[in-house]
């Protein structure tokens, strides 16, 4: 005797094929791990490879590499990185927090051979596959710390380290790391920052969580400028503590760095029109602290 | 004198226990909080408080049950509460002198924290921990019933715990700051020690006046 299937039954087996069919079809995996922090996983599709963590929860892709043509930056959020040359063109020394696939310090290398550039990553698995799987490389001027940043950050202080560009890239998409979010936090990120250093975090566009993310950076830094692109979810703050430049000023730099950044697919002459110090943010919301950061709570109200 | 079992009401004790098991897990579950601006949010943080945690409920549980042996009575039982209670405090006031050093000692976080953990933590959960032999022992009456009144308050006090667990890392960091949350713990840990006292109190004087 044949069954019949309801409508609702056939719907979600539709849908469970189709999101089966597209993992086994699309993508080959060519390597898995169970960190400490979360499941790792590389994932091959013709010429585009990816770091994906946390596969079962979603699907999210860290960082993608084309590896017909490595040095061509991926993911809109990467490239709109580069908006921070803009106040800094010539950076001496780098700090990035989250290695991800070390697309960042590649292509900032290759930029500045001459920068020190330290990048903090707190899961050793994710500084083994970059480097086995995303042409990641330590050089003399690329480190990477193993540490939290946290932890990184309050004793570079204390040691009177300086840096002139500091990126934030540690959220991984579906948990924030919520003492890398607060006013305090901030406040060590600043007092590792030179005086004309500037700050550029790459965090999300959406929720009620992008209130008190904007709220907490004014609170530290004043007016920055927030760089969103419809092309992405991602948005990027760009702060620094002098007071930022003008339009023209920008997009000065942009003529002159263009030509250096295109190779790897940076439309940095786009960019100056898209920095906005609109306060398009409730400004009403919390400010986040050591003493009051749900950030993980607030983003899923 | 010591005070007769009978004189000392059940329900209040199983209270007292549902507290001390709910605040237990509130400062356990702040503890990462209050800890990471200094050692971070890896895992060896929360080993370094479970551990914290677990070792002084052992030396709690083995304290609170050889006190318990001897006289025990509501009045004593009262002043666990408002000790930790106290202890609670340099949490709020002095997390920061506390940790300071500590993070300038111990470039490694994970000594550096199970070190903190020890000096923010270790004392008041050892008080909270002495709650629950001496609680057993207050409620039972007669060997025949130690392991039902046992059972019992085993019972009342981890869903506290888990109460307290759920409470703060869903709503209460929603909703108060840290201090403000310890700060609660502090204040509810004071107000049950206050009634047990009161109770032991009169409890203690109606025994007397009997006996006269």
């Amino acid at each position: 005797m044949r069954r019949t299937r309801s409508p609702v039954s056939i719907v979600f087996i539709f849908t469970f094929g189709l999101l089966l069919g597209w993992q086994a079809a699309g993508a080959e995996v060519l390597h898995e791990e169970r960190s400490l922090y979360r499941d790792i996983t590389v994932t091959q599709e013709g010429n585009r490879r990816c770091l994906v963590f946390n596969v079962h929860r979603g699907d999210r892709n860290q960082t993608c590499m084309n590896t017909a043509n490595p040095e061509r930056l991926v993911f809109e959020y990467a490239k709109m990185t580069f908006a921070g040359l803009l106040l800094m063109p010539e950076p001496k020394r780098i700090l990035i927090a989250g290695l991800g696939g070390g697309s960042l310090p590649m292509t900032l290398t290759k930029l500045y051979p001459e920068t020190r550039i330290d990048v903090i990553e707190i899961d050793q698995a994710v500084v083994n596959v970059a480097k086995e799987y995303f042409d990641f490389e330590e050089t003399e001027n690329v480190k990477v710390i193993v540490n939290d940043a946290r932890v990184y950050v309050k004793r570079a202080g204390l040691l009177d380290q300086r840096y002139d560009f500091v990126i934030l890239d540690a959220f991984t998409g579906d948990y924030i790391p919520e003492h890398l979010l607060t006013k305090e936090f901030l406040e060590e990120v600043r007092a590792v920052m030179t005086p004309d250093g500037i700050l550029v975090a790459n965090t999300f566009s959406t929720s009620r969580f992008y209130d008190h993310e904007s709220a907490t950076y004014q609170r530290v830094f004043g007016e920055f400028f927030n760089f969103k692109l419809p092309s992405s979810g991602n948005r990027i703050i760009i702060a620094r503590e002098e007071t930022l430049p003008a339009r023209g000023a920008l997009m000065e730099v942009a003529r002159e760095l263009a030509p250096r950044v295109e190779r790897f697919g940076v439309p940095l002459l786009e960019y100056p029109n898209r920095l906005s110090t609109r306060i398009d943010w409730d400004m009403s919301r919390r400010v986040l602290t050591d003493q009051y950061s749900p950030s993980n709570l607030l983003r899923d109200n | 004198m010591s005070q007769s079992s009978q004189s000392i009401p059940g329900f209040l004790v199983v209270t007292a226990a549902f507290v001390s098991g709910f605040c237990i897990m509130t400062v356990e579950m702040l503890g990462a909080r209050i800890m990471a601006p200094y050692f971070g949010g890896s895992l060896s943080v929360w080993g370094s408080i479970l551990t914290v945690f677990m070792l002084a409920l052992a030396c709690g549980y083995l304290i609170g049950g050889r006190l318990s042996a001897r006289h025990p009575s509501l009045v004593s039982y009262s002043l666990f509460f408002l000790g930790a209670a106290g202890m609670c405090l340099p949490i709020i006031f002095f997390a920061d002198e506390i940790m300071r050093p500590i993070f300038l000692a111990f470039e490694d976080p994970r000594y550096g924290s199970l070190l903190a953990s020890m000096f923010l933590y270790f004392i008041p959960t050892t008080i909270l921990g002495m709650i629950s032999p001496y609680s057993i022992r207050l409620l039972v009456e007669n060997s025949h019933h130690s392991g039902q009144k046992a059972g019992l308050l085993f019972f009342v006090s981890t869903i506290g715990s888990a109460a307290g667990t759920l409470g703060t890392s869903f709503y209460l960091v929603l909703w108060f700051e840290v201090n403000e949350i310890v700060l609660g713990t502090a204040g509810a840990l004071t107000l049950m020690g206050a009634l047990l006292l009161m109770v032991g109190i009169t409890g203690k004087e109606k025994a007397h006046a009997k006996n006269a």
